[in-house]
Parts: C-alpha cells; structure tokens; sequence
C-alpha cells in the first residue's frame, strides 16, 4: 500500500464514521463535532486530490464559520432530541430493513460499476501547470460563468429570505437615535440649578 | 326532386312533432299530411319519368353527405336511384300521404286518450318520422344507411303500435314487435358484416361488383365453413324474415294491430313489412349465387303463406284476419324473390300495398263506424249502413282474391290487381320449382285467402246485425277525408295490375328496359347475343310463346340481376293452361265454400269448429306459435334476467361496487390519512421507502440486467 | 462569444436585473408602500417576456457550451410558467394586501423563483440543472412562510424546506451517480455515454434523479409536503405553487428524461408510469375525506401530476406533446379554482373549509356555475376542455403500448370525480349553512369566468394549441 492510498483510506474512513456518528450520537453537540471532523477528513480527501484550494476552503468556511454556527444554535435551540427519537424508534425496524435493503443495492451497483465508452474523452482535462486558484478561477469567471451567477441569485434570495422572515421593525420599542443624541443642544435640554450645600431641594 | 322527397318527411315530422306548441294542433297536421303529399307527387314524377336507359347500370345516385370515414370503411350518404328504389317511392309515399290524410278523421276523437290531451301531432310526426325512416331505407346507396333506415322503421314501429300507452296490451305488442324484429336484425347485422369482411366496403355498387369472384369462397361461421354467399345470404334473409314477418318470426305481426288502424295500413301491411321484400330484390346479384339460400326462401315463403292463411280462416278480429292475410301475400312475394323473378315480387308488393292499404283502412272505417269493436262476430248487415265503405272493401276483396277473366289476354290480363300479381307468382312458381312443393302451397293458399276474404265481407256487411244493437243504430259513414284515400286506393288496386303487367311481368326484353337490366336474344342453343339495352324495341308482342330474351346484365347492372341460367320468367310465360286457371278455380272454390257456410248456411261455422274441435283450436291458437315461444324463449329468458338482476345485478356488481366504493376506498382513504401524520420524518420514510421500491425494481428489471 | 450566450438569455437576465433594481428601489424608498406597484409591474413585465419568447423566440439556440438551451419546447415552457405567474400575482395583490402580507419581497421573491424556473427549463446540463432548481426552490420556501407570523404558515414553509434539502441531496446523489458513470454534467454527453448498456450504477443515478423531480412535481410517494404546505402557505401562494412550479419541474422532468437519458426510454419509462399510477390513485383517494379546500386542491395536483406523467411514460413525443397541453390545461384550470377559492371568505376573513360552500348556487348562481364547469373540467368531464387533457395522456399511453396505465388512469379519474362533484353537490344541493361573503375582487372575477369560460370555449380546438404542442415535443424528442 502506498502512502497516497494510505492516507486515502484514512480520510475516506475517517469522513464516513465521522458522518455516520453526527447522525447516531445522542449529544447534539457531540454530532456538530462529529460533523466537523467529517469536514476535516474531507479536505484531508481533497488535498491528496491536489485540490488545495477547495480544501482550505472547506476548512475555513465549512469548519470555520457554519460548524461553529451551528454549534451555536445548536447550544441555544436546546432542542430536545430525545423526545423525537422516542417518536422515530417506532419505525427504527422497518426503517433499518430499508436501510439495509438499499445499501444492499448500492453495493450490487457499485460492485459491477463501469464507465461509459469513451469517459476519458468526455473528462475535462486538467488545467495543465496552473495552479488551482488560477485555474479555478478561469472556470468559474469564464465556463461557468453563468453557474457562478446563479449560486450569486440564490445567495441573494437566501439573504432576502433570511430578512423577509426575521427582521421586524417594532414600533413599541425605544431606538437608539443617533442624529438626535448628536444634535442635543445641552442649553435646551439641559437646566443648571445652582444648589447650595446643605440646602436640599 | 329525390332529396326533397326524401326529407319532406323528415321535416314534417319535426316541425310536427316539436313545433305543434308553436303553430297549433291543426295547422302541424296540416303541415306533415302536405308535406307528405308533396313528396307523394314527386315521387310518381320520379317513377313516371325515370328512364334507366340515361343513366349507366340504370341507376343514378345523389350524394348528400359524407357519413363514415373509418379507416377502409368509408361511406357516403347517398340515395340510389334506380327502379326498385323508384317503385318503393310511390309505394310508400302514396300510401303514407292517403294515410295521413285518413288519420284526420280516424284519429280525432279517441278514448285512449282524456279530452284534453294532445295526442295527434304525437301520431303524426310518428307517422312522417316512419315515413322518413322507411324513405331511408329504400333510398341507400349501402347496406349500413339500409340498415339505419332498417332500425329507424323499426323505432317508428315500436311507437306508433305502442300508441296507446294506457293499454298493456299495446305496450306489450310493441316490445315484442321490437324484440322479434332484434331477431331478424341481428341476422341482416351480421350479414352486413360478413359482406364487409369478404368484400371491404357497403356499397351496393362495390359488393356486387365483387360478388362473382367469391362464389366459390368460404367463410368460417359457429365452428364450420360455409359457402360465403349462401351464409350472406342467409343471415340478410333472416333480417328480412324479421321485418316481413315470415314463418317463425312472424308472431309480432298479428299482435301488432293493437296499434291504431292507419298504422297497420302504412306499416303493416303497405310499407315496412315489405322491407324484407325489398332487400332480397335489392341483393338479388347476391341471390342469385346463393342456390340453397334462395330454395330456402321458397320454401319458408310458401310455407308462410300456406300458414298464415289457415290461420287467417279461423280469426274473428278483422284486423287480425287482415293482418294473417298480409303475411300469407308476403309468402308470395318471398316465393317469387327465391325464384329469381324478383320483377315479380315487386309487382306483388306493389299491387298488395294498394289494395292491403285499402282493406285496413276499409276495416278502420268499419270500426270506426262501429264505434271501435273489431269483432266480426257483432258485425253483419253494415252493408247498409256504410255503403260506400262496403263498396271499397268489396273492390279491396275482388283484389285480393283475385278476380279477372283468365286466359284472356289483350295486350294485358284482364283483372284486379291481385289478380295479375298472384296469379305471375303462381305461374312462377310452377315454372320455378316444376309444378313442386310451392306451387301446390300457393295455390291452396290462394283457396284460403279467397275464402277468409269473403268470410269478412260476409260477415262484415251481410246477414242480420249481431252484437250490441245500440252500437248499430248509431253506425255511420266515416268523413270524406277518410272515403277520399280509399277511393284512390281503389284506383290502384282495380288498375295497377294492368297497367305494369308488361314492365313487371312481360317478356324478359320488357322487364329489363323497365329495370335498366341490359338483356339479349336468348337463341335455341341458349347463347345470348347482347343487344344493346337501349336499342330498338324488338319485343312487339308479349312474352307469350317462345322465349326471345334473356337478362344478361352483370351484377349491379341494373335494378335487379338474373344469372344466365335463370329462365323462370320466361318459363312461367309457358305453363301449362291448367296452372294458368288454378287460382282462379282456388278462389272461385272459395268463394263457393264462404257464400254457403255464412249465407246460405250460417250455422255450419260453429257446428264445424265443435266436429273439428283439436283442428279449429290449433288453428285458433296460430298453431301455437306463441305458447310455445313463450315456453322455449320467453319464460327462460325472464328466469335467467331474474338471475342475472337479483344475483348478478344487484348482489354482484351493486355490491362490488358499493363494496368498493364506500368500503375499500374510504378505507384507503382513512388510511392515507393516517399515513399524512404531520411529523417530517414519516413523510421523509415514505420518500425512502418510494427509492427503495423504485431501486428493488430497477435492479430487477432495469435493462442492465 | 459570451455576447451570444448573454443574447439567448436575455429574457433571464433581465428579469433577474428587474428583480435586483426593484429590490434596490424599494429598499431605498417606501419599502413595503411600493408592493402593489411592484406587484403590478411583475407581472406585466412576466407578460411581456412571455409575449417576446413567443415572438422572438425562434430554432433551437445553446448557450454556455450547452448548458442553457433555447429551443420549442423550453418557450412553451417559459411561456406557460410566465403566463401562470403573472395572473396567480395578480390575483394575490388585494388578498395579501388586506391581509398585511403584501411585502414587497413578495413579487420580487416570485421574479427570481421564475427565473429559476426559466432556467430550469432550458437546463442542459445537470449543474445548471441544480442551479435552477435551487433558485426556485429557495425563493418558494420563503413565500411559503411568509406569513410568519402563524405558525401553520411556518411550520409549512420549515417542512418544505427539510423535505426539498433532502430531495435537493437525492437529485445531487443521482446527478453524481450519473457523472461518475458517464464522465460529463451535459445532457448531450450523457445520451451519447448512455447510447451502450448502461450498468446498474447509472440507473440508480437515473433513480435518484427521478425521485428528485418528483419531489418537485409531487408525485407519490414523494409527494407528502403537498397537503401540508398547500395548506399551511397564504392562499395566493398556494395557488402559485400548484402552477408555475408544477409546469416548470414537468418540463425539466421530460428534458432530463428525454434530453439526457433518450438512448434508456425503456427503464425509465417503467419509473414514471409507476410514479403515474400511484399519484393518480393516491390523489384520487386521498382526496376524499378533505374538508379543506386547498387541502383537496393539493391532493387533487398530485392526482393530476399522475396524468401529466402518464403522458411522459408514453417515452414519445405524442407523450411529450400531450403533457404540454395536460399541464397547459391543469393551470389554466387552477388559476380559475383558485381564484374562486381567494374570493372565499366571511367577515374579511379567508375561508377554505368546504361545508362553507353549502348552498353557494343560491347566493352566487353565475360564480357557481363557473366553479361547477371549472370542476367538471379538473374531473375531466366531457365536454370541459380538461376531459381532453385527459384524452391526449390516454391516447398516449396507450399508444406508447401502456395500456393498462390507460385504465388505471381512468379508473382512479372515475375514483377522482367523486370529490370534485362533492363539492358541486354542496354548491347546488346541500343544507344551508353560514353564507360566504359575497363580494369579489374585480381582477378574481375575471379569471374565475375567464378561466370557465376557456374551459368550454377551448371544445372547439384548444386554443390551436395542439400543434404548437407537437411542434414544442418535436424539438424534444427526436
């Protein structure tokens, strides 16, 4: 076994027990660290893919900024999942059949997999001695220009959704005014007494 | 001119029988009776002036409109003009106009119906809708528009006997004149179908075009092969039998005279009776290649007709005897339509419609004098009391039973119509089966017809008045627009003979130019020299001695078609001089027999009837026909509805269905509510469990495997 | 190059550069004051795209090295979906008005779920496929709970979302399956890869994929989120997701089906049929123990799915040709339904229980006689033009050799019409119950009696609609 496969089989091991815990573990905190560690192992997968790039950009946003999100909410939801897989536990025979049945296949698609006539022909060649930022980028500025602004549409209906769905513009509530606070005029707002000591008011 | 005969009819009925309410009782009568009239005058033009020599195969054709496309099937609306199409025009457009014009004043007063009721629009469009129906199926071009008309008469039928829906009796009659006629019609159906198997169309023209190369074929039918043509021509002959009453599906004919009188005159007996008729000379190139099927019809005609009359002897309801004597002279003309001198059988059906149209509408106004008893038994002197209809029916009768002068010939027998016409098929049928079997009935039957004939004029207009006296104080003449038909029918029935002797029963050089038929001097040897057919007339003489012509059209040239060996018309020109006076010695013999046992000796009757007793029974009992039909057919086929409605029906499939559809589809129902429970994952395990099945199926049957 | 790639997407990007302007400009001004103005002009801008595809629009034309393809079938396509959209906007304008709900994401949200539509539809390969997909998809689970503030109208659009992600994870696995097997995203190399036996992995991914599309057209068994989002959605919504979005995941369904996987007719054939029968009968018996109405009118979609695939499973371009004029039909036929159905409501407030109906014919004689055509035409009874949608789908099957997918088909239509004349039962002969309101917006008026009117109107040739249909199947299927 050579390290390239060697470390293949690590990652790839890796990732799937990974993805298997998130879904098993009863901690739901547990499971978004799972999950982290099936996002690592996967940009482990694409780093000896050579894919650098994609790999750093798993790490940092994937691991980075949604894991940690969602370890966030996750913390805050407090969702109590027991509760739900007492539901799920009535199906979980008959689920497990299914389960089992469908992996059988897979496995019996997998086992005999073939390739159509002429797959090498209709791969896209690799961009030669450019590095993958530089190639990446010629793909998505250029082939796939029209695929990179659409993700851009959906990004933009994804913010809007979020807006549309949570912002609310309460009236019942004092706001900061910052103009207001700016412009106060401390003559007019403002009246000195001149208190003498021991007096009181 | 043919399309507006054609749908005058159609209009009168319509605008009759939806516009009534809009235009008042009297004016829609009005409106149907000159209608009709209209296409009556038109259609003699049609006959008068009709030269089948202007036209190829004699006969032209009018389309009207495209009717079926279906893939080979394709068909027009179309009407065939030719002579027998002609005949049947004046024939039942004559009749039909006399018939409303007599219903004016049979029908307008009737106690079937309350006083305020408005029944006779009712009947008037019925009688155009028939009229047009009937009109349909002499005019097609093919058999399907044929068998469109065919079903059509059959619908008017139904309703016109079932006129008087108060009365069991004549919805009863008119459900069996349906089914019976189902009978027939499922033959004429599958003989339709069977020609458009062999021959892959329904044009006439087509068909017969084709049926010379299929004399030899055969066709595959209940489990053996037949010979095609016979089998065709079998099962149309059994549509026909349906229609024109013969042996075994005539029941419903008899029991059809619960309809009002003025339709057993148009459909019983001057029009759509005769349709069987009609189809077998329409199809006579198909006849004429169907040896056996053409016996048969000869056979079953002459039965018929010797039936029917010993049946006709004993009935005491006038429109019953009328009705026994018009299927007994349907016999006849079946006899001479199997014998091939289908000339014949359409100067029969034309000389019958006359003076049969005439003898009921005589015996409508009888009862209508007789304030509607039909019992002859309470008849006698009316004579009278309604002269004038006494002498109608007195000519209707000197028709029937053929009065004349034998032997005499000027050009022309001398002679009532039935006369001429019977004694042509009487003749024939001696030429035709060698002096056999149909002969012998026909003649004896002609006996009984003379016989029963006179019997109802007897017993009708002469004696002492039986019955209720009040009844017969108060007997009166009909109106005139009941006299005024039958002295036009009285017309026909005294001349029609005599005057299409010669183009209905001449020599075959006759006949032919008559039909449009191309026909040639038939030498010693009995080979033809073809003549063209409109040529000069070469037959300066009749048809008596020696034959000179024979028809020698191919099939579908011309009205009708002879094969070449068929000489029957030329043969019956040369029968025996003892055959000649047969039927009028038969009927002279008859007359001899009514006068003594119901004027000179009117006890003789009853004291007969208890000497013959099982015979006068039988004879009483239309050989029991009817029971036993009602033993073999009727009573199982009601046992087995019962079955079939309170196990089939009702348990089986009202219970299925119930049971489906307010047990198992509510329950799938609930079920798939059950199944919508709301919680995310049971709706993902459903997903899961859709790709597990749809993977299990791919990897079964997908086409990697 | 690019210039006549951008040429032959001009229609997408300018509605997406509509949509981004007017997102612009209603943020920088009145904000939700401009909603009805933005209503409006959506629609009339989705009518006048529609008006220049079917002018303009003309051969077959690929852009982006054939992942956008511009040809018949996409324009009736685009067409049908703009058309819909446009008159299910309109006819929500005053509902979400009065309801508080018109916000002026609203138009601008179901501009950019258009555009995705429109790019599904035109998809030519399986990423840009996704694309459109999601685009759709993303914007329509916001609409869908849009009325945030009730929790049905949450829950429906949660549960939409959850389901769609999984269905979205189906449709990728098949897309990846199908990759991995035939080297290549584009539809042209993957008929070509498929052109010799296909092994197992790619029908799976053929699997996978179908199951994914009929998520999206909600055909059983993945048609569950049906009943609860058309329910738990703002009416209007409801209405627009029981239209445009059907047509636009039908038509991606059959460029995917035919365009990409041609060359295997026969094993995805059985697929849909199966997804055919079971939708018609699920639809049709589910359907019967609903008391709400859009409850039945989500049961009665998926019942109608059912026919629409049954012309699909045909695998020729009749079939294709009569699904274009079944889902051509279904809409019109639903834009009508649904129109009744926002004119439903007592005291200002919206009703969508059945009982409400009892009587209706008394109150409302020429509005329940327009409902009673509209229903006999969803029951497919002749002589409604949805009696002929139906025929089409029939003649299909049975022409492309399913036969007894024909008459599976008109059995569950026969288990189907009892719902549909339930409620004309109630309409015309039930007890008298609490009355409806009976004012109607003017606009619902007309596409309630518009809609009728086509359905009796279109006897006579559909509109002509049927030969542009085969043309539109034609450039698909060849």
């Amino acid at each position: 076994m050579t390290v390239f496969a060697f470390t293949f089989y690590l990652f790839a091991v890796s990732t799937i027990a990974g993805g298997l815990m998130t879904v098993v573990s009863r901690n739901p905190v547990h499971s978004v660290l799972w999950l982290i560690l099936a996002f690592l192992s996967s940009a482990g997968l694409f780093v000896t893919l050579g894919a650098e790039f994609v790999a750093m950009l798993l790490i940092i946003v994937y691991v980075g900024a949604v894991a940690v999100l969602f370890l966030f909410v996750v913390m805050m939801l407090d969702v109590d999942f027991a509760e739900l897989k007492a539901e799920m536990t009535k199906y979980l025979p008959l689920a497990l059949l299914i389960g089992v049945v469908i992996l059988m296949q897979l496995a019996l698609a997998l086992g005999v997999w073939g390739f159509a006539d002429g797959v090498e022909g209709r791969i896209a060649a690799p961009t030669g001695d450019l590095d993958n930022t530089r190639a990446l980028g010629l793909l998505i500025y250029d082939k796939y220009i029209l695929l990179f602004q659409l993700s851009g549409l959906i990004l933009l209906v994804a913010m809007i959704g979020a807006i549309v769905l949570t912002l609310r513009h309460r009236v019942d509530i004092k706001r900061q005014n910052v103009l207001s606070q700016m412009y106060r005029d401390p003559a007019k707002a403002m009246e000195l007494k001149d208190v003498k000591p021991g007096q009181g008011l | 001119m043919e399309t507006i005969i054609l749908f005058a009819p159609l209009v009168g009925a319509i605008l009759c029988g939806f516009g009534w309410k809009l235009i008042g009782e009297t004016a829609a009568q009005w409106t149907a009776t000159s209608l009709l009239f209209l296409a009556a005058i038109l259609s003699w033009v049609v006959f008068l002036t009709f030269d089948p020599s202007a036209h190829p195969n004699g006969a032209y054709t009018v389309n009207i409109l495209r009717w079926i496309e279906s893939g080979t099937l394709s068909t027009d609306w179309a009407i065939k003009m030719d002579r027998l199409t002609a005949i049947m025009l004046i024939v039942i457009n004559t009749v039909s106009a006399l018939v409303h014009l007599y219903s004016f004043g049979y029908m307008a007063h009737d106690e079937n119906f309350k006083e305020d009721e408005s029944y006779r629009p009712r009947f008037f469009a019925y009688l155009s809708f028939f009229t047009f129906a009937m009109l349909m199926l002499v005019t097609a071009d093919n058999l399907v528009q044929m068998f469109f008309g065919w079903e059509g008469v059959g619908v008017a039928s139904y309703l016109l006997i079932g006129f008087y829906y108060r009365k069991p009796s004549a919805g009863a009659a008119a459900i069996k004149a349906f089914v019976v006629n189902r009978v027939g019609d499922f033959g004429f159906a599958l003989g339709i179908f069977a020609l458009y198997m062999v021959t892959d169309s329904i044009k006439f023209d087509d068909i017969f075009a084709a049926i010379p190369d299929l004399q030899d074929a055969t066709i595959t039918f209940l489990w053996r092969d037949w010979n095609t043509l016979n089998l065709i021509a079998f099962l149309l002959f059994i549509g026909a039998m349906g229609k024109s009453a013969q042996l075994f599906l005539h029941t419903w004919l008899p029991d059809a005279m619960e309809g009002p009188t003025p339709v057993s005159a148009l459909i019983h007996a001057a029009t759509m009776v005769t349709a069987g008729v009609f189809l077998v000379c329409r199809m006579s190139p198909l006849m004429e290649y169907a040896e056996a099927t053409t016996n048969f019809i000869v056979f079953l005609g002459a039965t018929t007709a010797f039936f029917a009359a010993t049946v006709g002897l004993v009935q005491n309801d006038i429109k019953r005897v009328i009705a026994y004597s018009t299927c007994s002279q349907l016999g006849y003309m079946f006899v001479a339509a199997g014998l091939g001198v289908y000339s014949v059988a359409m100067f029969h059906l034309l000389t019958h419609a006359f003076f049969k149209a005439m003898l009921f509408l005589g015996a409508g106004s009888v009862i209508h004098a007789m304030h509607h008893e039909q019992d002859m038994r309470n008849y006698g002197g009316l004579r009278h009391k309604i002269p004038k209809t006494f002498w109608m029916m007195m000519i209707g009768t000197l028709a029937i039973t053929g009065v004349g002068i034998p032997l005499l010939y000027v050009g022309f027998p001398i002679g009532f119509a039935g006369f001429v016409s019977k004694d042509a098929i009487i003749e024939s049928a001696y030429a035709g089966t060698a002096g056999g079997y149909a002969f012998w009935m026909l003649v004896v039957a002609a006996l009984m017809t003379s016989f029963y004939s006179w019997r109802l004029m007897f017993l009708t207009f002469y004696g002492t008045p039986r019955g209720d006296a009040h009844t017969h104080e108060h007997a009166h003449e009909a109106p005139n627009s009941m006299l005024f038909p039958l002295y036009v029918l009285a017309i026909g029935a005294v001349f029609s003979g005599m005057v299409w002797y010669g183009s209905f029963f001449g020599s075959n050089d006759k006949v032919g130019k008559f039909f449009g038929v191309p026909y040639a001097e038939a030498s010693e040897h009995g080979e033809a020299k073809a003549e063209d057919d409109h040529g000069d007339d070469h037959a300066e003489e009749g048809g008596h001695g020696k034959a000179h012509y024979n028809l020698v059209g191919a099939p579908g040239e011309g009205a009708i078609h002879n094969s070449p060996d068929n000489h029957v018309l030329n043969d019956a020109h040369e029968v025996p001089v003892w055959v000649k006076i047969a039927p009028f010695v038969a009927m002279l013999a008859g007359l001899g027999l009514a006068y003594q046992m119901y004027i000179r000796r009117p006890d003789w009757p009853a004291k007969l009837a208890e000497q013959q007793a099982p015979l006068y029974q039988f004879l009483l009992n239309k050989w029991y026909f009817d029971e036993i039909y009602n033993f073999v057919f009727v009573r199982p086929a009601f046992a087995l509805g019962r079955i079939l409605w309170k196990q089939g029906d009702t348990n089986t499939i009202d219970g299925g269905i119930n049971g489906v559809a307010m047990g198992i589809v509510p329950f799938l129902t609930r079920l798939a509510g059950r199944a919508q429970s709301g919680y995310i994952f049971s709706y993902v395990f459903a997903m899961v469990l859709g790709i597990a099945v749809l993977l299990t199926w791919m990897t079964l049957f997908g086409g990697a495997n | 190059m690019i210039g006549a790639d951008i040429q032959i997407l001009m229609p997408e990007i300018l509605l997406a550069v509509y949509a981004m302007g007017a997102l612009m400009a209603a943020v920088y001004t009145t904000k939700d004051g401009m909603a009805p103005l933005l209503t409006w002009a959506t629609s009339g801008l989705f009518v006048l795209l529609a008006v220049w595809i079917g002018i303009n629009g003309q051969g077959t034309n690929i852009a982006f090295g054939g992942m956008f393809v511009d040809d018949g079938f996409s324009r009736f396509a685009k067409i049908v979906i703009l058309l819909s959209a446009a008159a299910v906007l309109l006819m929500s304008e005053s509902y979400m008005q009065r309801r508080g709900l018109l916000r002026f994401e609203y138009p601008i949200l179901i501009a950019l779920a258009v555009v995705g539509m429109m790019v599904m539809v035109s998809a030519g390969d399986l990423m840009a496929l996704y694309m459109g997909l999601e685009l759709q998809s993303l914007a329509l689970y916001v609409v869908a709970s849009l009325r945030r503030d009730s929790v049905k109208s949450t829950e429906a659009g949660l549960k939409y979302f959850v389901l769609g992600a999984l269905s979205s994870g189906l449709l990728l696995y098949g897309a990846s399956l199908t990759y991995g097997f035939a080297g290549t995203t584009l539809f042209a190399g993957i008929i070509e890869a498929t052109a010799n036996e296909p092994s197992l992995g790619l029908l799976f991914g053929l699997v996978f994929l179908i199951a994914g599309f009929a998520f999206k057209v909600s055909a059983a068994p993945f048609h569950m989120w049906t009943p609860d989002v058309y329910e738990g959605s703002p009416t209007p919504v409801t209405a627009f997701f029981a239209t445009a979005p059907k047509v636009a995941a039908m038509a991606l369904f059959a460029r995917v089906v035919h365009d990409a996987f041609g060359g295997i007719v026969g094993d995805w054939q059985q697929i849909v049929a199966f997804l055919s029968v079971v939708s018609m009968f699920l639809g049709a018996i589910a359907a019967i123990g609903q008391k709400d109405i859009k409850r039945l009118m989500a049961y009665s979609s998926i019942a109608h799915m059912g026919f629409a695939l049954m012309g699909l499973a045909a695998g020729t371009a009749f079939g294709v040709q009569a699904m274009l004029i079944y889902m051509a039909i279904y809409v019109t036929m639903n834009i009508g339904t649904f129109a009744f159905i926002l004119a439903m409501e007592r005291d200002g407030r919206p009703v969508t229980n059945i009982d409400s109906l009892k009587m209706y014919s008394k109150r409302q004689p020429l509005r329940a006689l327009a409902m009673l055509v509209l229903l006999f035409s969803l029951a497919g009874v002749p002589p409604m033009v949805g009696f002929f949608g139906k025929f089409y789908v029939l003649r299909a099957a049975y022409d492309g050799g399913l036969a007894w997918l024909a008459v599976a088909g008109v059995i569950a239509s026969v288990i189907g019409a009892f719902y549909y004349i339930r409620i004309v039962y109630f309409m015309y002969f039930g007890e008298e119950g609490e009355a409806l309101d009976g004012k109607m917006n003017p606009v619902l008026w007309t596409f309630l009696m518009g809609s009728a009117a086509v359905m009796l109107i279109g006897v006579v040739n559909l509109f002509g609609i049927e030969p542009i249909a085969a043309a539109a199947a034609a450039t698909l299927v060849n």
